[in-house]
């Protein structure tokens, strides 16, 4: 019986497994396809982004012009019209009308032309016809040509892309390792430090989680304005310190107050003063969740828009900025805004994918058994 | 060198809850005193008194004469190991066991030379390079032991160390301890709520429940002469037995009576329990005073039916109920017992001793701390 109940329960398992793979593999494509096409995108050509879509990149089959057929004049084109052996009407014809398996015949034009074109499907695709031009455009500041969807040749100011990047990390790094630093002290010491007023600072930390950012804005800039901040770089770090310190505190002391108590009363007991345990105990066994913070601040202010935009404006442009400046300014620059799009999410990923391993690292593994 | 005094301390926590309740203990130089009870009768919070974790709400704390209560944990000159070790995950067992002499700002030649030596005592040798998730939990335990002894303390103190291994080690540990005790000449005071470790690991014992010392002495003298019902039960294994009895006197003979068996009351101990006659006392037996009765004597004896048999091999722990009240034996293993079996035991009256009914006190004269005068 006993036996039967652990098999059973296995193979449930297993079935819940596979269920969840399922699922997981149908959001990692919804995610991926997408994604995946802004980069072909980005690097196609900016008059073939306009003529078809970026899967036409991969090998497939597809109708190619092989040659021209002539109609003979003296057919009575408002009835039956017989070519190669088919018979269809004019407009039938217009449409294409396939003769073979492989061969198939569209009327060029009116009427009056009696020429047909030839098709034959092939496989096309093999030479793929890609470009770096897309992110030249992007990331330089000076003049850029490239051909619309009528061949036409337009010329334009670059987008400066390379400068917002620059502009966005100036912004994003400093605005991550701030909050971080003072939100690991402080929760070091809301975890660890008894001092008076310590459960109601704690409170008063956790309830500035629910103050929407929103609300907060016209004060600050009003703040801003009289110090002279705005459109600063400082500005945008103040603003993401303040923003993000009290999810970092929160975030932070979760973890930092369940590292085990042994360890600091026996670092403690060795002499060790608060600071010292503090660098040397709290900083190095926090790093996944300095790391997981770390992340989220960064790719939070990475991808803001709304705070940017107004303690920055357009003085010092990020890359959330500029990208909707490509839409505003070019409405139908697809090239541009998928290769500045892919640029934006290049730094991200790295992020992510430098740090993730703190997800998954188990650092406190054994240190207290059990 | 190193001589620790508790006098009267006490510890009281916020909400008035009492841990320690005028804890006078004396720590000899080169002792090793075990702190023993049950969770929550104050031992480890008594430790962590003496180590400086906890501050001291009442009394004085004295280390080699000098008093210590505000003297800051770093100072008082002890090291202290953890029941879940405390290591620190990040750090190999080296950069572990140096982490206290770095803080102290020592040279580095010594630091090495000190956890060198400290890890050929623990035989760690290999280890150093590693860390401690690397480790088994035996030797975790050893890399804490090694963070204590390069400190050179003149004091050790264990927290409950070798609760989280398992019952071999646990045997093995033991024995190292011990081994180590004698090697390095230290004074150590070890807590742990297991009698066994508390009766082979200690050169002196203290008993403690519900914050205060019932007794102190020496592993053999706690166990012989305990001073009260806690002590006698708690120390020894299978427990010592309880049976309430009526002391009466026949004939000139004093004599308890249970009910469904007398006995006589051994020579030495008549005086005493004359006062007793006609009152009810608890009769303690230990249950390898209780030797069966070959043969079948009816007199002074304790007639009992067999409720289990636990046979261990080189002896049998023989649970029996006389008809109101149940007992254990420990007996040879000739006989095969079956459950049911009428079995009856010829105690050994003088090891028996008698506790009063309302103070649960030894009637027998027992020192409270066997070494103070």
């Amino acid at each position: 019986m006993r036996k039967k109940g652990i098999a059973a329960g296995s193979l449930e398992r297993r079935r819940g497994g596979s269920l969840v793979n399922l699922v997981l593999v149908i959001l990692c494509l919804v995610w991926i396809v997408p994604a995946f096409g802004v980069l072909v995108t980005s690097f196609r050509d900016s008059r073939d982004i306009f003529s078809s879509g970026w899967w036409t990149v991969f090998p497939h089959r597809a109708w190619i012009k092989t040659g021209e057929v002539k109609v003979d004049p003296k057919l009575d084109l408002d009835g039956e019209i017989s070519i190669e052996g088919k018979s269809a009407s004019f407009a039938e014809w217009r449409e294409g009308v396939q003769v073979s398996p492989e061969r198939r015949l569209q009327w060029y034009g009116n009427k009056r032309t009696l020429t047909l074109v030839a098709q034959e499907r092939k496989w096309v695709g093999f030479g793929v016809n890609l470009t770096l031009d897309n992110y030249k455009g992007v990331l330089t500041g000076g003049e850029v040509q490239y051909k619309n969807g009528n061949g036409d040749t337009i010329t334009r100011q670059g987008n400066n892309f390379a400068d917002a990047v620059l502009n966005s990390l100036a912004v994003a790094i400093p605005s991550t390792l701030i909050p971080i630093l003072i939100a690991a002290f402080a929760a070091y010491a809301f975890a660890w430090m008894e001092f008076p007023g310590r459960k109601t600072l704690f409170v008063i930390v956790v309830a500035l989680l629910v103050v929407p950012l929103q609300i907060a804005l016209i004060p600050v800039l009003r703040d801003f304005t009289k110090l002279g901040l705005n459109g600063q770089f400082l500005a945008m770090w103040l603003a993401h310190t303040g923003f993000g310190l009290p999810l970092a505190v929160y975030l932070l002391f979760n973890y930092i107050s369940q590292l085990p108590r042994d360890i600091f009363e026996s670092a403690f007991l060795d002499g060790a003063t608060p600071f010292t345990m503090f660098v040397r105990l709290v900083i190095p066994l926090s790093m996944p969740a300095l790391a997981s913070f770390a992340i989220f601040q960064f790719l939070w202010v990475w991808n803001d828009y709304l705070v940017a935009l107004i303690f920055l404006g357009d003085r010092n442009r990020v890359v959330t900025s500029a990208l909707a400046a490509m839409v505003g300014e070019k409405g139908q620059d697809w090239h541009y805004l998928t290769s500045g799009a892919f640029l934006s999410m290049i730094l991200p990923l790295l992020v992510f994918f430098s740090l993730q391993r703190y997800f998954v690292r188990g650092l406190m593994a054994g240190s207290v058994k059990g | 060198m190193a001589k620790v005094e508790l006098m009267k301390i006490g510890k009281v926590y916020e909400g008035n809850v009492r841990a320690v309740d005028d804890a006078n203990i004396t720590i000899n130089d080169k002792e090793f005193v075990v702190f023993v009870g049950p969770s929550g009768c104050g031992k480890s919070t008594t430790l962590r008194m003496i180590a400086g974790l906890e501050d001291i709400t009442e009394g004085d704390l004295f280390i080699d004469g000098k008093k210590v209560n505000d003297v800051p944990p770093k100072d008082r000159d002890i090291a202290m190991v953890f029941q879940n070790y405390a290591l620190y995950p990040h750090m190999t067992v080296y950069e572990n066991m140096a982490f206290g002499l770095k803080i102290r700002k020592l040279p580095k030649a010594e630091i090495e030379q000190r956890v060198r030596e400290a890890a050929r005592i623990l035989d760690i040798e290999k280890l150093l390079e590693r860390r401690p998730k690397q480790l088994s939990g035996g030797q975790r335990q050893r890399v804490a032991v090694g963070r204590a002894i390069v400190r050179n303390p003149k004091v050790f103190l264990f927290d409950e160390p070798l609760s989280n291994l398992d019952a071999k080690l646990r045997v093995q540990m033991r024995a190292e301890l011990i081994e180590l005790h004698d090697r390095l000449d230290a004074t150590m005071i070890y807590v742990t709520h297991d009698q066994v470790e508390a009766m082979t690991m200690g050169t002196k014992i203290v008993v403690m429940r519900d914050g205060k010392v019932q007794q102190i002495g020496s592993p053999l003298y706690l166990y012989n002469h305990p001073i009260n019902k806690f002590v006698a039960g708690f120390i020894g294994s299978p427990p010592m037995n309880f049976l309430n009895v009526k002391v009466i006197e026949e004939g000139g003979t004093v004599m308890i009576d249970e009910g469904s068996f007398k006995l006589k009351v051994a020579n030495e101990h008549v005086a005493l329990m004359k006062a007793y006659v006609g009152k009810e006392v608890s009769f303690g037996i230990r249950p390898e005073d209780l030797p069966y009765a070959e043969g079948g004597s009816v007199t002074n004896v304790i007639n009992a039916k067999v409720t289990v048999v636990e046979p261990l091999g080189a002896e049998i722990h023989l649970w029996a109920s006389t008809p109101t009240q149940p007992l254990v034996a420990r007996v040879p293993p000739h006989h095969l017992f079956k459950i049911g079996d009428a079995v009856a035991f010829n105690p050994v009256m003088t090891k028996a001793i008698f506790f009063d009914r309302d103070t649960e006190l030894s009637i027998l004269p027992v020192k409270w701390d066997e070494q103070a005068n």
